[in-house]
C-alpha cells in the first residue's frame, strides 16, 4: 500500500514547525508499512490535482500569505478545490485554515476571498492570540500552540474540531476550535499538531488510504512517547493560566 | 554627566544593584530597568561620554560571540569596552550592564560602548542613542511567539536605520539577503562582508525557508550555493538583485574539528596571513568575519585584530567544555533551527556519534513555542545518536521529537530532574568520552548552575 502527501507551498508557508505534521504523518505510515512520497506543490508548479491522497498545507508569513493567495485564486486553486471534492483528504492549519475558507477580512481593506471549500470566515483582529492551546474533542485532547490575529467563524456546513479548554481557539467567543468538512480539518493548534495528537494523524492516514485502497483498519501504534507529550504539554498549559 | 535625571536613575540603579547583590543574586537586569523606568534616555545619556561612541552588535544567531570577539579586538587596541558580556540583550540590560561601569557622577569607566541588542529591541534601542557602528549578523526566524514575522521584523529594523545619522556605519552581511537588503535604507556608509569560497556549503540539507524570496521583487531567489538556510550565494532571477560587493570576504575557509582558518580579501588592502578561528564550526567563522568587518570600520588594524581573534575564548553556552567526572560536557545552546542546524553540522564535523544530553525549556527567554524543533534537522543527526538523555519543562515534546527523526526507543531515556539527568548522562558515557550537552537559553542557566554548585564551572555572571 502507498500513501501520496502533497505539502502546499513549503517553500512560502512553512514556519511555526509545521513541517512535523508532513514528518508524523508519514512516519505514521511507514511504522505500517505503508510506503509514502511527498511533493511540494507551490507557486510556479502546475497542480497535477489527482495526485494527492492527503493536502498539507500550513502556516506562513504575510509576504508568503499573499503570494499563495494569488496563486491560489488561479488554476490551482482549482485543481486544489477539485482534488477536495473529489476525495483527497486536508489537513490545513492557521494561515492554510484561512485561505480554504470563504474570505479573509483585513481591517481597513476589501476582503480576500478563499477557496470557500470550508464554511468559515475569518476577520483580523487587533490582539493577537498567542500561547498553548487545548481544546476537547470528541476523540481525545487536542494540544498544542496558536499564534494568530485572524477569527473565524464556522458556518453551518462545518463543525468545530474541538471545544476551547485553555486558550482562544477559532475566535475566543464561542470557545470553538477548528473545523471539519467531509475530510478537510482546519485548526490554528501548531506545536506541530500531529505528532502531540496522534489519533487526528491517524484518522487523516484513514481518510487519505481510502481515496484509492478503500476502507483501511490501521494496525495500532505503540504511542507512549505522543501520549506523555500530549499530557506534559497539557500539564504546561494548564499551570500558565 | 551634568543631567539631573540621568544621574538619578544612575545612582538608583547602582542602589538596586548593590542590594540585589548584597541578597546573593547576581543579575543586571532589574537595576538597569528601575534606570531606565526614571529616565528613558538613560543609555543615551551615558553613552554620549564615550570617546569612541558605541557599536551595537544585533541579528538572530552569533551576537554574544561576536560582540565577545570584538571585545577582544578592542582591548587589543588599547581601548576600554563597556559591554553587556553576560549576553542579558535588552536595552534594560544594555542599562544594566552601564550601572556596572558608571561612577556614581554617571561618567562611564571606558571609552567605546558595546553592546549586544536583541533584534527585537534594536529599532527601539536605535531610535534611543546614536551608535558608531551598527552590525547586523543575519536575521533568522527566533522565538516566532515573541517576534511573530520575519518580514515585519525587517521592516522594523530598516525604518531605524534609515533614521540613522548619516556618519554612521552600518555592517551587514552580504549572504543574508534579508539583512543586505536593510543597506538599502542607510544614506551613509554600509560595510559588507560575506564568504565567497566556492567550496563552502553546509552538510544539513536545509529545511529552513525563512526567505528564499526576494526582499526587493518578492519573486523566489536563486543560489549557487547554500551555506546555512538562506543565508549563501544568492541572486534574484526575475530583478537583478545580487549579494552586495563584500568589502571583507572569507575568499578560503578551511574547517577542523575544533577550529576554522580563514583568508581574507579586503577592499584596498595588502595581504593578510589566514585569521585562525579557535572555535568549531562555520557559524564561528562568520561570527569572526563579522567581528573584522566591524574592527575595519573602526579604522582597528585587521592582523591586530585577527591576533586577538585566535586568542579568543567563547562564552556561556556557545561550544564551552567542561570536564566531569572524566568525561567532557561540550555546552551548545541552541534556540532556533538555523542555530541548531549549524550546531549539528558542527558537530556531525567531527565525525564522532554524540551521546547527548539534551533538555528544552518554554520559558519566555527561550521561546514560549517548542515547535521550532520540528524545523530542525533532527533527522541528520538521528542515525549517528549514541545515547540521549532528555530533560527541561518540555522533555516529553523533545523525546519525541527524537522518534520521529528515527532515534530507537531504547536509546532515548527522559530524566525529569536536571540533576539526575547530569548524573545519568554522566554515568551512561564511558570514562575518557564526550557529552554533547544541547539545551535552551534557561536550561542552559539551569544547568550551568548546577555545574557551578558542583565546582566545575563559575557562576556566569561572573565570568
Amino acid at each position: 500500500m502507498d500513501l501520496r502527501v502533497a505539502h502546499l507551498y513549503p517553500d512560502l508557508m512553512s514556519i511555526y514547525g509545521d513541517r512535523g505534521n508532513v514528518l508524523a504523518l508519514s512516519q505514521r505510515a511507514r511504522w505500517r508499512d505503508i510506503a509514502v512520497e511527498v511533493r511540494p506543490y507551490t507557486v510556479g508548479t502546475t497542480f497535477d490535482w489527482d495526485w494527492p491522497d492527503l493536502w498539507f498545507f500550513g502556516g506562513g508569513q504575510d509576504q508568503g500569505q499573499d503570494l499563495v493567495g494569488a496563486d491560489l485564486a488561479g488554476a490551482n486553486g482549482e485543481a486544489l478545490r477539485r482534488s477536495l471534492v473529489h476525495g483527497a483528504a486536508a489537513l490545513t492549519i492557521c494561515g492554510g485554515y484561512q485561505l480554504l475558507g470563504h474570505e479573509y477580512v483585513p481591517e481597513n481593506a476589501p476582503a480576500i476571498p478563499g477557496l470557500g471549500v470550508l464554511d468559515v470566515s475569518t476577520r483580523a483582529g487587533s490582539l493577537r492570540f498567542v500561547g498553548n492551546l487545548v481544546a476537547q474533542t470528541p476523540d481525545g485532547v487536542l494540544v498544542g500552540f496558536e499564534n494568530h490575529s485572524g477569527r473565524t467563524y464556522l458556518g453551518p456546513k462545518a463543525k468545530p474540531l474541538g471545544t476551547v479548554v485553555v486558550g482562544n481557539g477559532n475566535n475566543s467567543e464561542d470557545k470553538t476550535e477548528g473545523a471539519v468538512q467531509g475530510k478537510i480539518v482546519g485548526t490554528y493548534c501548531h506545536g506541530s499538531c500531529l505528532p502531540k495528537n496522534p489519533w487526528l494523524a491517524d484518522r487523516l492516514l484513514t481518510w487519505a488510504l481510502e481515496r484509492r485502497h478503500g476502507p483501511q483498519d490501521l494496525v495500532p501504534l505503540d504511542d507512549r512517547e505522543e501520549k506523555a507529550a500530549s499530557e506534559q504539554a497539557v500539564e504546561v498549559a494548564r499551570a500558565r493560566t | 554627566m551634568s543631567d539631573p535625571l540621568a544621574l538619578l536613575a544612575n545612582a538608583a540603579g547602582k542602589i538596586s544593584r548593590i542590594a540585589l547583590q548584597l541578597s546573593g543574586r547576581g543579575g543586571t537586569a532589574l537595576p538597569g530597568l528601575i534606570a531606565l523606568t526614571i529616565d528613558p534616555d538613560f543609555i543615551a545619556a551615558v553613552t554620549s561620554e564615550l570617546a569612541h561612541g558605541v557599536v551595537l552588535v544585533s541579528g538572530t544567531n552569533g551576537k554574544t560571540t561576536t560582540s565577545r570577539m570584538l571585545s577582544d579586538i578592542v582591548r587589543a587596541s588599547g581601548w576600554a569596552p563597556v559591554h553587556n558580556r553576560s549576553g542579558s540583550n535588552l536595552e534594560r540590560g544594555i542599562a544594566g550592564a552601564l550601572l556596572t561601569e558608571t561612577t556614581w557622577h554617571g561618567e562611564p569607566q571606558g571609552d567605546i560602548g558595546l553592546f549586544e541588542v536583541d533584534e527585537a529591541s534594536l529599532p527601539r534601542v536605535l531610535g534611543r542613542i546614536r551608535p558608531r557602528v551598527v552590525l547586523v549578523t543575519n536575521l533568522f526566524r527566533d522565538q516566532m511567539d515573541r517576534y511573530f514575522e520575519l518580514d515585519q521584523l525587517a521592516r522594523r529594523i530598516g525604518d531605524a536605520i534609515a533614521m540613522l545619522d548619516t556618519a554612521a556605519i552600518v555592517v551587514l552581511n552580504a549572504d543574508d539577503p534579508i539583512v543586505s537588503w536593510l543597506g538599502q535604507r542607510h544614506s551613509g556608509p554600509v560595510v559588507y562582508f560575506g564568504v565567497d569560497d566556492p567550496s563552502v556549503g553546509g552538510r544539513v540539507p536545509q529545511a529552513i525557508s525563512d526567505a528564499t524570496r526576494c526582499p526587493r521583487c518578492g519573486q523566489p531567489l536563486r543560489y549557487e550555493r547554500v551555506v546555512l538556510a538562506h543565508v549563501g550565494d544568492w541572486s534574484c532571477p526575475s530583478c537583478g538583485l545580487a549579494r552586495p560587493a563584500r568589502d571583507v570576504a572569507a575568499t578560503r575557509v578551511v574547517l577542523t574539528g575544533d577550529s576554522s582558518e580563514l583568508q581574507l580579501r579586503v577592499a584596498v588592502a595588502s595581504a593578510f596571513d589566514p585569521v585562525r578561528v579557535p572555535i568549531a564550526g562555520l557559524y564561528n567563522a562568520y561570527n569572526a568575519l563579522a567581528a573584522l568587518a566591524v574592527a575595519r570600520a573602526l579604522d582597528i588594524s585587521l592582523p591586530m585584530a585577527s591576533r586577538a581573534i585566535a586568542n579568543f575564548k567563547p562564552a556561556f553556552g556557545r561550544l564551552e567544555e567542561v570536564t566531569v567526572d572524566g568525561r567532557d560536557l561540550r555546552l551548545i545552546l541552541v534556540k532556533n533551527p538555523a542555530g541548531f542546524n549549524a550546531a549539528i553540522g558542527a558537530l556531525l564535523e567531527t565525525g564522532r556519534r554524540p551521546r547527548l544530553l539534551a533538555a528544552l525549556n518554554d520559558r519566555d527567554a527561550d521561546g514560549r513555542d517548542v515547535s521550532w524543533i520540528w524545523d530542525a534537522d533532527f533527522e541528520t543527526l538521528a542515525p549517528e545518536v549514541e545515547h540521549a538523555v532528555v530533560t527541561g519543562i518540555r522533555s516529553r515534546d523533545l523525546a519525541n521529537r527524537l522518534k520521529y527523526a528515527g532515534v530507537p526507543r531504547e536509546k532515548i531515556e527522559v530524566v525529569a530532574e536536571l540533576g539526575s539527568a547530569i548524573d545519568r548522562a554522566i554515568g551512561a558515557a564511558p570514562p575518557g568520552s564526550e557529552v554533547v550537552v544541547l539545551a535552551t537559553y534557561t536550561a542552559m542557566q539551569a544547568l550551568r548552575g548546577e555545574l557551578a554548585r558542583r565546582g566545575h564551572v563559575a557562576p556566569f555572571w561572573e565570568d
